[in-house]
């Protein structure tokens, strides 16, 4: 039987914190953007200008077909050297990291886009109208009626993709950032407690996002209680 | 820009002298496809099952198939991808983990993919299978029971029939993510799509043509997936069931 050795994990806890702190800064940053962002796409997606409707389900398509994995790569191994031979960049600036974790962004906002696309939808018709009707312009209707509606509706399905997106944060461990996981594989690896640091990181992921998603569960009795 | 657009690399010979690069290339996808299509039998096999557990009147089987559906959904694949590769050999009772490592390489990684994302799938798809059977009337049931059948015999002559049309088309998305989640198995060296990707920049240097042959590779899987399920969709329409929804 296996000897479980858990004796690396106490001295290690700072390490893994700091590892921790990056996975939760990509993942708020990655919503900032994608829910910003998704916002522009879905409102481009709806708006009666074709070209703006067409590029958009272009990109979103386009993200949604490509696993996220590749899109790192992308991100990590390609789209730097070319921002450097356009923008003639001095070698040497590293800006893989940077270029990967903008990548995670843009990837999970085609996910936030279809969402938000839904959410707008879901609103009557005759809001729009209404809105129209008392004066407002088509931006003042979105930003003051339709949005703020749609977004309440949007609420637990927005968060559900949150979990989902703080799970695939571990996917950034291909282009080399320290993010939990990483920094989890990185210390199992050191002391050869490859078992019980890989345990351990699936525990922690676990108490995270079931905690979560029994939160998102609340809320939506919550709403449906209203 | 001063890069070399080389689309002739693919027919060139590889360093190691073994096929030309369109070959590494062509055996990714299959492997890709392979995995994926196994993974998916798994994933429904399992699926199905796990998601008729829980809504069976019964506290302790539906609490398993909560526990299960709960516990492959909360932790982020390339963490379980990892614990079926590098932790569970070790935990298995010596002569299993052994016989596990004594394997041909390759189907060690592809055996620990396919499981991972298999399992990892089915607690999707179970959901999906237990929206199916929440969403049927709930007169169907109790028609069944009234008739004299048992439980089983009416999830079996009922509620199954029923509730397998209608979750085919919310199940095309899951078919879909298997595809792509699979690139997540090259980190364990499995040499699919993502990966003969990756070792054709390493061995060429032309990292441009690659990856967009990757790329449009997924797209084309991508694609051929939605129009076949499409298809398949409108097979199994139930009529007058607005065609699922």
């Amino acid at each position: 039987m296996y000897d479980f050795d858990w004796s690396s994990i106490p001295g290690a806890l700072p390490f893994l914190l700091d590892g921790m702190k990056v996975s939760l800064t990509i993942t708020a940053q990655a919503i900032a953007i994608g829910i910003v962002w998704g916002t522009l796409l879905a409102m481009m997606r709806l708006s009666s200008a074709k070209p703006l409707s067409w590029f958009a389900a272009g990109y979103v398509n386009l993200f949604r077909s490509v696993p996220l994995v590749m899109v790192l790569l992308w991100f990590f191994l390609i789209v730097p050297k070319v921002i450097e031979n356009v923008f003639n960049v001095p070698p040497g600036t590293d800006m893989r990291l940077n270029s990967a974790m903008a990548g995670f962004a843009l990837f999970e906002s085609a996910y936030y886009s279809e969402i938000i696309r839904a959410g707008i939808q879901s609103v009557a018709r005759g809001q729009f109208s209404a809105a129209y009707a008392l004066g407002m312009s088509y931006g003042q209707a979105m930003r003051l009626v339709i949005l703020p509606q749609a977004f309440r509706n949007m609420v637990p399905l927005l968060l559900t993709q949150a979990i989902i997106l703080f799970q695939d944060t571990s996917l950034v461990y291909v282009s080399a950032l320290a993010d939990f996981f990483g920094a989890a594989y990185k210390v199992g690896d050191r002391d050869g407690r490859l078992v019980e640091m890989l345990l351990f990181a699936g525990l922690i992921y676990f108490i995270i996002c079931f905690a979560a998603s029994c939160l998102v569960k609340q809320l939506q009795k919550k709403y449906h209680a209203a | 820009m001063n890069y070399h657009w080389n689309w002739g690399v693919f027919l060139q010979q590889t360093a190691a002298g073994d096929d030309i690069y369109l070959g590494w290339m062509l055996s990714g996808f299959k492997m890709t496809i392979g995995l994926s299509l196994a993974a998916w039998a798994m994933a429904l096999t399992f699926g199905a099952l796990i998601g008729v557990l829980r809504t069976v009147p019964h506290r302790g089987l539906a609490a398993f198939a909560t526990g299960w559906v709960e516990l492959f959904r909360n932790v982020p694949l390339l963490v379980q991808l990892f614990i079926w590769y590098f932790v569970l050999p070790e935990l298995l009772p010596a002569s299993i983990g052994d016989a596990y490592k004594q394997m041909n390489p390759v189907l060690q990684q592809f055996l620990a993919a396919m499981v991972c994302l298999g399992l990892f799938t089915s607690a999707r798809v179970a959901e999906q299978v237990r929206a199916g059977i929440n969403s049927l009337p709930r007169g169907q049931k109790n028609a069944g029971l009234a008739l004299g059948l048992s439980l089983p015999q009416t999830y079996r002559h009922i509620i199954l029939p029923m509730a397998f049309r209608v979750v085919v088309p919310p199940l095309t998305s899951e078919f879909l993510n298997i595809f792509k989640n699979s690139a997540v198995c090259s980190t364990i060296g499995l040499l699919e799509l993502a990966a003969q990707g990756r070792q054709l920049v390493d061995y060429t240097a032309q990292p441009y043509e690659s990856f967009i042959a990757v790329t449009l590779a997924y797209v084309l899987i991508n694609v051929t997936v939605m129009a076949l399920m499409r298809k398949l969709e409108i097979m199994v329409a139930v009529p007058g069931h607005l065609g699922g929804k």
